[in-house]
């Protein structure tokens, strides 16, 4: 087991080297001179000379990217071409942040939610309920976020003003009060689109396992109907849930790009968007590493969910 | 007979809803179960009769209902209970081992906690006393380290070590009546024989009332005090187990008896069949269910329905001649097909051989960059070790042995759907490539395979006609039109007795048996030279297994074809093969014609197997030569003979060290086996 890990790691470490050199090839590729954008049009030929002696656009490729992998690896990740030109580094960690806080929110709404709804279903398999619930998960899956989140934002944070929501959503202190009104609009947001899924998923889990020998080996112990169900059943069921969840905490990290523009959100996603209008390079760089680091993240930590939590691949 | 039954059904009938419909499974079928009874339940697949074994437990799939009667439970009706008061009974009074051990339990869960689950439920024992009675109960199944099994996860153990975990787990709480539905149909021969040793001094113990059903009537034979036949949900006849076997009344039956094959008696001759199969309950007849088969049926048999009468105390028979049958006035002739004409092939073993196996070998796993990536450590897997054998023209081999002696890997590789690493394959006299891509059409042709599962070896999206013209296109020898493939086609259907409308049909539209024959007509399709077929019949019913013995015999004579059966069913292949071979742990320890290898003396290895058939026959108490322990891995092979860890002949320290020299019994008749010839008769000969 610890093997498997150490051997996940390393392949971790190696997907990130790859994809590194991927990255930069493709800012390599995008049209235009960065030097003559930032300074723009009317910028003297000794400006933009200057200018690209500061940030090394002059060397060749190869050692622009070993100066950038170098530089990224020893915590260096350059320095932001616009605003007051800052290191990059605080500015993604601090997006990383915010980005955390508003995924452990949506995980909070989103997985309780959508198990028991999964559950419901499977146990009242082709009743009125199952049909709600199916067609409730698959209406909103089909929902675009920006439609969903334009809805509770006039309905709820500019319609039910009682309720105190706000319409753009900051980065909450540390009170529980303050996150629950911050985050829990976009939140839900993010959660729809878990939902419908991870329930239907969840569903199929249940009834694929209900057909197994052992429920009705459970069953037959004469076992109360819950236990059966939350003790033999679940165990089994929800495995490749997790698994799904896991991987979808790579998405929630650095993909929440319409929800955090629609709440105004300053998570890793809408700082993505910047970095691109701005042809801001070493930013935007930076947040795409980080982003395929959290998704390479959640990717090993599902399969080391799976493996520690199904016997038949932990004890191989 | 005053005493109450520990559980009775009284006119039951339960109804399946398919497809919007239902559709009636079990059709008032009364039963009853006395205080220490075993009662078998015997019957074909689609018979109901697991359906009816776990309604006597008030247990119903979820697509089925309880159409009318009921189920007395020491004279209560469960029927009317609610689901909180079986509960109480479940788990506690009655419970059941079920077919498939390692599906009945949970894969998450510990063996310890799933067994202590129960008692902590019904007899409110703490958490540690609980387990303590976990590991007394695993003793009981003779688990010889309780305290280690406790903590396994059911996928770490063997088949026959996870039926006795499902066995301890029935038998925690004592209860009164155990339902055990083919508990060992998943097992080998030889754990089935331990299992059932081991059934029938727990029941003994135990002081309930059991009821095992099974399709096997061997094994019904041996466990059964009482046996109740059933047929498309009806009971056909039921009678105590001694009189039903040696003086049958029913002639489904009668039929049913006849059609096993027997070790070494009527090898000569064809086995009785039952014709047709058995209806669809959608279209229930509407007189006997059974008449559509029947050799004596008579025009009242298909307009009335036979009621269940008593021919004599403790006996039930459903039919409408049962009079004529117990006065012998009616022999019920099971028809005999007319044996194919074999006068174009006369002698049935001919000159030379057709398939030649020297020293073949095959591994898996090996020291690969990519294992080494993946951490695996370098282990081999031995499935065959320097195999040689040889089959004859115009005759049948057959390979037996255990699961996990190698024999379908080695089939396989002479097939070429896997490469042999080692070691030549002559077919014809023409040493053929190991790869299956270097073998030129020709021998494609000559070398075709029949496999276990037809459900599984039928592309569900061709028709027959398309499956079989398909092979005809593939393999011909000149250019055919349209019209003579089609002509082919018939003549192959016809060969195994199908009709030519069969070719429109799909694989769906097929019972079990009639894909086995398609399977069978599509390895006939290019005139083999040898047909390898891997357990032709285990995946199919007794009166249809007869019916593909008798073709697979028939083709033989009739298109020249020489066979490399494989089986684990020693009584089925005797039947077929003239030359037997048997495998353990990929290497073959003994060979000889099918008299030999089934008389004395025989290899210890083969003594066991033969030894732990359940004959069909209650009068024949099965062998007491036990195999102990499990098969070793294929990765540790045991030094010296690999047979010694279980043999029951082991005689010292040289089983352990040498291999064992082959040790030829006379007229090719060879065993591999430190134990002279001699020696081995006179102990074997001296067996109780």
């Amino acid at each position: 087991m610890l093997r498997y890990i150490i051997r996940r790691i390393l392949l971790l470490i190696v997907t990130m080297f790859i994809t590194s050199a991927i990255i930069f090839a493709l800012t390599q590729l995008v049209p235009g001179d960065v030097a003559r954008l930032i300074l723009g049009r009317e910028a003297s030929p000794e400006a933009l000379e200057q200018f690209r002696a500061e940030f090394g656009l002059n060397d060749p490729a190869p050692v622009q990217y070993a100066n950038w992998l170098v530089k990224f690896v020893t915590g260096d990740w350059g320095r932001s071409f616009t605003g007051t030109q800052g290191p990059v580094r605080p500015l993604v960690t601090d997006r990383i942040g915010n980005s955390l806080r508003l995924a452990l929110m949506t995980l909070v709404i989103a997985i309780p939610a959508s198990v028991l709804l999964g559950i419901a279903a499977a146990l009242r398999e082709n009743t009125w309920v199952d049909s709600a619930i199916s067609l409730l998960s698959l209406s909103v899956v089909g929902l675009p976020e920006f439609v969903t989140g334009l809805v509770l934002i006039n309905g709820i944070a500019l319609g039910a003003r009682a309720l105190g929501l706000p319409a753009t959503s900051a980065v909450p202190d540390n009170t529980l009060a303050d996150w629950i009104r911050q985050l829990i609009l976009p939140a839900i947001t993010a959660a729809f689109v878990l939902i419908g899924y991870v329930s239907r998923l969840t569903r199929a889990g249940v009834l694929d396992e209900l057909k197994k020998p052992y429920v009705r080996t459970a069953i037959l112990k004469g076992l109360p109907r819950r236990q059966v169900i939350f003790k033999h059943v679940l165990r089994n069921a929800l495995l490749p849930t997790i698994t799904v969840i896991a991987i979808s905490f790579g998405w929630l990290i650095g993909g929440l790009v319409v929800i955090e523009n629609v709440y105004n959100y300053p998570g890793l996603g809408a700082l993505m968007v910047e970095a691109v209008k701005q042809k801001n390079l070493f930013v935007l760089q930076a947040v795409v590493m980080v982003t395929i680091f959290f998704f390479a993240l959640a990717n090993l930590t599902a399969d080391v969910l799976y493996a520690v939590l199904n016997p038949r691949i932990r004890l191989e | 007979m005053t005493q109450l039954p520990v559980i009775a059904a009284q006119h039951l009938c339960i109804d399946y809803k398919l497809d919007k419909q239902w559709i009636n499974a079990i059709n008032g079928v009364s039963l009853a179960i006395n205080p220490f009874e075993t009662h078998g339940l015997v019957g074909e697949s689609g018979s109901g009769k697991s359906t009816l074994a776990l309604a006597l437990m008030r247990y119903m799939a979820a697509n089925a209902r309880i159409e009318s009667g009921e189920v007395l439970f020491y004279g209560e009706n469960l029927l009317v209970k609610s689901d909180a008061e079986m509960r109480r009974i479940w788990g506690r009074q009655m419970s059941l081992v079920p077919q498939d051990p390692l599906a009945a339990l949970n894969p998450a869960y510990p063996i310890g906690e799933q067994i202590a689950e129960i008692t902590r439920l019904h007899e409110g024992l703490s958490r540690p006393a609980a387990r303590q009675r976990a590991f007394e109960v695993l003793e009981r199944v003779r688990i010889a380290d309780p305290e280690a099994v406790a903590r396994k996860y059911p996928h770490q153990l063997s088949g026959g070590m996870q039926q006795r975990v499902n066995i301890a787990m029935a038998l925690s709480t004592q209860p009164k009546l155990l339902v055990l539905d083919e508990p060992t149909t998943a097992l080998d021969v030889t754990t089935e024989a331990v299992i059932l040793d081991l059934f029938r001094s727990l029941i003994q113990e135990n002081r309930g009332a059991a009821l095992y059903v099974s399709h096997n009537l061997g094994v019904i034979a041996q466990m059964c005090d009482r046996v109740t036949v059933l047929y498309a949900g009806e009971v056909m006849a039921c009678a105590p187990v001694d009189e039903l076997y040696a003086n049958p009344l029913h002639p489904y039956t009668i039929s049913l008896l006849a059609s096993i094959p027997r070790p070494l008696s009527g090898h000569e001759t064809r086995l009785p069949t039952i014709p047709g199969v058995a209806p669809s309950l959608a279209e229930r007849p509407r007189g006997c269910v059974f008449a559509p088969r029947c050799p004596v049926a008579l025009q009242q048999c298909f307009d009335e329905k036979p009621p269940l009468e008593e021919p004599g105390p403790g006996r039930l028979v459903k039919c409408h001649r049962w009079r004529e049958i117990t006065e012998g006035m009616l022999a019920v002739e099971t028809p005999h097909e007319p044996m194919a004409d074999t006068s174009q092939h006369p002698a049935p073993t001919g000159e030379g051989y057709v398939l030649n196996v020297e020293g073949l070998s095959k591994r898996y796993g090996s020291h690969t960059l990519f294992s080494r990536l993946n951490g695996d450590k370098s282990r081999f897997v031995q499935a065959v070790d320097d195999v040689a054998m040889r089959v004859r023209a115009r005759s049948t081999l057959g390979l037996v042995g255990e699961s996990g002696s190698g024999k379908t890997t080695l089939a396989r590789c002479i097939v070429g759907l896997e490469t042999a690493d080692d070691g030549r394959i002559l077919l014809l006299d023409v040493i053929i490539p190991n790869a299956l891509r270097r073998r030129s059409r020709a021998f494609l042709r000559e070398l075709q395979m029949v496999f276990q599962n037809p459900n599984d070896t039928l592309n569900p999206y061709q028709t027959v006609g398309q499956a079989l013209g398909r092979t005809i296109r593939r393999l011909k020898t000149e250019p055919l039109t349209p019209e003579h493939i089609q002509a082919r086609v018939i003549d192959l259907l016809a060969a195994v007795r199908l009709t030519p409308d069969y070719a429109g049909r799909y694989p769906a539209e097929l019972s079990g048996g009639e894909k086995q024959r398609v399977a069978i007509a599509r390895a006939f399709a290019a005139n083999p030279a040898l047909v390898v077929a891997d357990e032709p019949t285990s995946a199919l019913d007794v009166s249809v297994q007869a019916v593909i013995l008798n073709l697979l015999k028939d083709l033989r004579a009739r298109e020249g074809a020489s066979y490399l059966v494989i089986s684990h069913d020693l009584a089925a292949i005797a039947y077929l093969a003239d030359w037997i071979a048997v495998m353990y742990l990929g290497q073959i320890v003994e060979e000889g014609s099918t008299e030999q290898v089934y008389n004395i003396p025989s290899h210890p290895y083969t003594e066991a197997l033969l030894s732990a058939i359940p004959a069909p026959d209650p009068r024949i108490k099965q062998g007491n030569v036990r195999l102990e322990g499990e098969v070793p891995s294929a990765a540790h092979i045991p030094r010296g003979c690999r047979f010694h860890t279980r043999c029951p002949r082991k005689i010292g320290a040289i089983c352990e060290q040498e291999e064992p020299p082959w040790r030829e019994a006379g007229s090719g008749h060879r065993i591999r086996c430190h134990i002279p010839i001699e020696d081995l008769i006179v102990l074997q000969n001296s067996a109780p």
